[in-house]
């Protein structure tokens, strides 16, 4: 172990040697070396989240034909500092019977949930904040706390689209949490294991080849989670004016703002653990663990990309058109995939990779276009009732 | 005094502080923060014990859905948004003692139980979340409580829709 | 390390405050939430044992998983009915709720 190969726990060691030699006892140095570690990758993290507004204005811009900011330094770079100055010096405003205290909660809260989830993120083989046994179900707990801080901010404003904001996200995050954590599963049950980073480590075949369905149903859902659009009910302008951070001004409006980019470049780099092997590239990561945590920011922007082309290309849906997605369509496919993933990964565990591939992608086709037929017979059942009362009624009224 | 104490030592004041409010403030909505804080406080305590699925559990379970739905509930069921009048009913003295009396009772158990002072075993090298898993679905050790306990939500959840629906059906007639 | 006695204690003084929310709140959904405390304070009880017990019998780990799910199960129907009674009687305040009283 020397620096060149293992910069990050290299540091972490001499940091803790040079507290010792200060005179901390062992545990108060390995506490304080954490500290300082948990401290470093959240202020990385929010310098990260700052580079993102600026990417997030430049691809919208794209998307609707425009060239997006290029004033304030080269290609705009510098926009996003404009903008936190802009919000910074606007008045910071708490309604008349606002609920103080959880009202400024609120917003902290809502990006401590998003900045909680880069704890388990395996940014290297070497390079992670903890690798936990039970990572996965972490994942959907810091989502849990989201939907909190929503739901506190939206009682807190004391204002009737702040309620109603937050009713509508808590209606849509509690219903699509649950073919998240089926799906969730899924790679649990491939790889035999809960922990991210031995995920990312048996993934020889990424597993979006293995479950292409599992991977669309988490990105359906995860869309849902982040309250982006298609699935932006929460804050629909044109319904409920901006949901439940109407109230908010300022750097407080900045962190729901912020909070929401980071979600959905979080959920990127998670979609890229999940599915796409995490820091792994054709043997590339084991070059230098800088390189491999190179290797996950591409997936993962890559990931952020697709949830933005998602974001600015689909139109908003109804709130039953939304829930009869999940709870009619996502939630009972996400538990066959479930079953047929578990049978399948039994039947085929011990045979030939290939063969173990290309079952898994098969069973997936097959239970899609299953699920879409049974979907197809549904709609045209529904047509012809229609249809038939229709006819019904014109023929009453030709009478 | 190690750093595990200390830990459990704030978060034991956490517990206890958040709880006396949950029972005591008169905002409901506050009640039900107050809630969330506690069960934050008991979630530390599961890490501490190192038990992570219960940890991450109770916070899915507990903050995710429990704690929402009673904010919900809270909502629904006020008649203003200011809570008016006293929260406590007339015999909380009586309520207060009784609860004193359990808490002396238990602390006397305690006092002469022979477990008390025991310190926790090492769990290096064990797998417990792959044991707990294997317990939950074995016939020879909990599959049936398991079993028994999804049959009850199942019954809960159709319970809960078809109580909470009544009166709109009635009002349709 | 924190001995086994700590955690019975905090648990045995959580459950206390759970049961004086159950016998003093007026209001039925803020009797829940004291039921709710209770429910925690068992919770840790089991936690502890099976720690400070034998770890490789997962009976207390697998019986507070029973407890989240009876918890759940509890609220959702015990919500459902007080919904359910505020939407008849227009009230949620437990001494109110008397009809069956004689």
């Amino acid at each position: 172990m020397n620096f060149w190969t293992d910069p990050v726990n290299v540091a972490a060691e001499w940091l803790k040697d040079v507290f010792i030699g200060w005179g901390m006892t062992d545990p108060y140095a390995t506490a304080l070396v954490y500290l300082l570690g948990a401290f470093l990758l959240v202020a990385l993290v929010m310098l990260l989240d700052v580079f993102l507004v600026w990417v997030e204005r430049k691809v919208v811009a794209r998307f609707q034909d425009r060239i997006g900011p290029n004033r304030v330094g080269p290609f705009g770079l510098i926009q996003p500092f404009a903008d936190i100055i802009k919000l910074i010096i606007k008045e910071d405003i708490t309604p008349a019977g606002a609920d103080k205290v959880v009202y400024n909660l609120a917003p902290v809260l809502s990006l401590a949930s998003v900045l909680l989830l880069w704890a388990i993120l395996p940014l290297s083989a070497l390079v992670y904040g903890v690798d936990l046994n039970v990572a996965v179900l972490y994942l959907v707990a810091a989502g849990a706390l989201g939907t909190l801080a929503v739901i506190m901010a939206g009682w807190s404003s004391n204002n009737k689209y702040a309620l109603l904001g937050a009713f509508r996200t808590v209606a849509q995050m509690i219903s699509f949490e649950i073919p998240m954590v089926v799906v969730l599963l899924i790679p649990t049950i491939l790889t035999g294991s809960m922990s991210l980073k031995t995920i990312v480590e048996r993934q020889d075949i990424w597993y979006v080849v293995l479950t292409p369905l599992g991977f669309v149903i988490f990105l359906i859902s995860a869309i849902a989670e982040l309250g982006r659009a298609p699935f932006d009910l929460n804050e629909a302008e044109s319904e409920i004016v901006a949901g439940f951070h109407i109230e908010y001004s300022g750097m407080k409006f900045g962190l729901f703002y912020a909070g929401e980019l980071l979600h959905a470049f979080t959920f990127g780099g998670f979609m890229a653990v999940l599915f796409f092997g995490g820091y792994r590239f054709f043997g590339l990561e084991q070059i230098h663990p800088l390189v491999a945590v190179l290797i996950l920011m591409v997936k993962a922007l890559l990931g952020y990309w697709v949830i933005m082309w998602i974001k600015y290309t689909v139109p908003r849906i109804r709130i039953d058109h939304m829930l009869a997605l999940n709870w009619k369509f996502l939630t009972p496919l996400a538990f066959a995939l479930l079953v047929v993933t578990a049978v399948m990964h039994r039947l085929l565990g011990g045979t030939q990779p290939w063969v173990y591939a290309l079952g898994l992608f098969l069973s997936n086709v097959v239970l899609l276009l299953a699920a879409l037929e049974i979907l197809r017979a549904s709609a045209r059942r529904q047509r012809r009732q229609e249809e038939a009362v229709l006819s019904a009624v014109a023929e009453t009224a030709g009478h | 005094m190690d750093a595990s104490q200390i830990i459990f030592g704030l978060t034991a004041l956490l517990i206890i502080f958040s709880a006396l409010r949950v029972v005591t403030t008169r905002n409901m909505v506050h009640a039900a923060l107050w809630l969330i804080v506690t069960l934050l406080g008991v979630t530390v305590l599961y890490a501490l014990l190192q038990a992570n699925f219960l940890a991450v559990v109770q916070v899915v379970v507990y903050v995710g859905a429990i704690a929402i739905l009673f904010i919900f509930a809270i909502m629904l069921t006020r008649r203003e948004m200011r809570d008016g009048g006293p929260q406590l009913n007339k015999g909380w003295p009586l309520a207060a003692l009784i609860s004193l009396a359990v808490f002396g009772g238990l602390l006397a158990l305690l006092y002469n139980a022979p477990v008390s002072e025991r310190l926790a075993a090492s769990l290096e090298g064990q797998d417990t979340l792959g044991a707990l898993g294997q317990a939950l679905v074995s016939p020879d050790a909990y599959v049936l409580p398991f079993e028994v306990a999804s049959v009850l939500l199942l019954a809960a959840l159709i319970g809960a829709v078809y109580v909470a629906l009544n009166k709109k059906q009635e009002s349709d007639k | 390390m924190i001995p086994l006695s700590w955690y019975l204690v905090l648990s045995a003084l959580l459950f206390s405050i759970g049961l004086f929310g159950v016998l003093a709140r007026r209001n039925a959904v803020a009797i829940l939430l004291g039921i709710e405390l209770m429910l925690n304070a068992v919770n840790i009880n089991l936690a502890s044992f099976w720690r400070y017990g034998n770890p490789a019998q997962m009976g207390g780990q697998v019986f507070a998983i029973v407890v989240f799910a009876v918890a759940a199960a509890e609220v959702a129907v015990g919500l459902a009915l007080i919904i359910s009674i505020y939407r008849r009687r227009k009230t949620v305040l437990a001494e109110e709720i008397d009809l069956m009283k004689w």
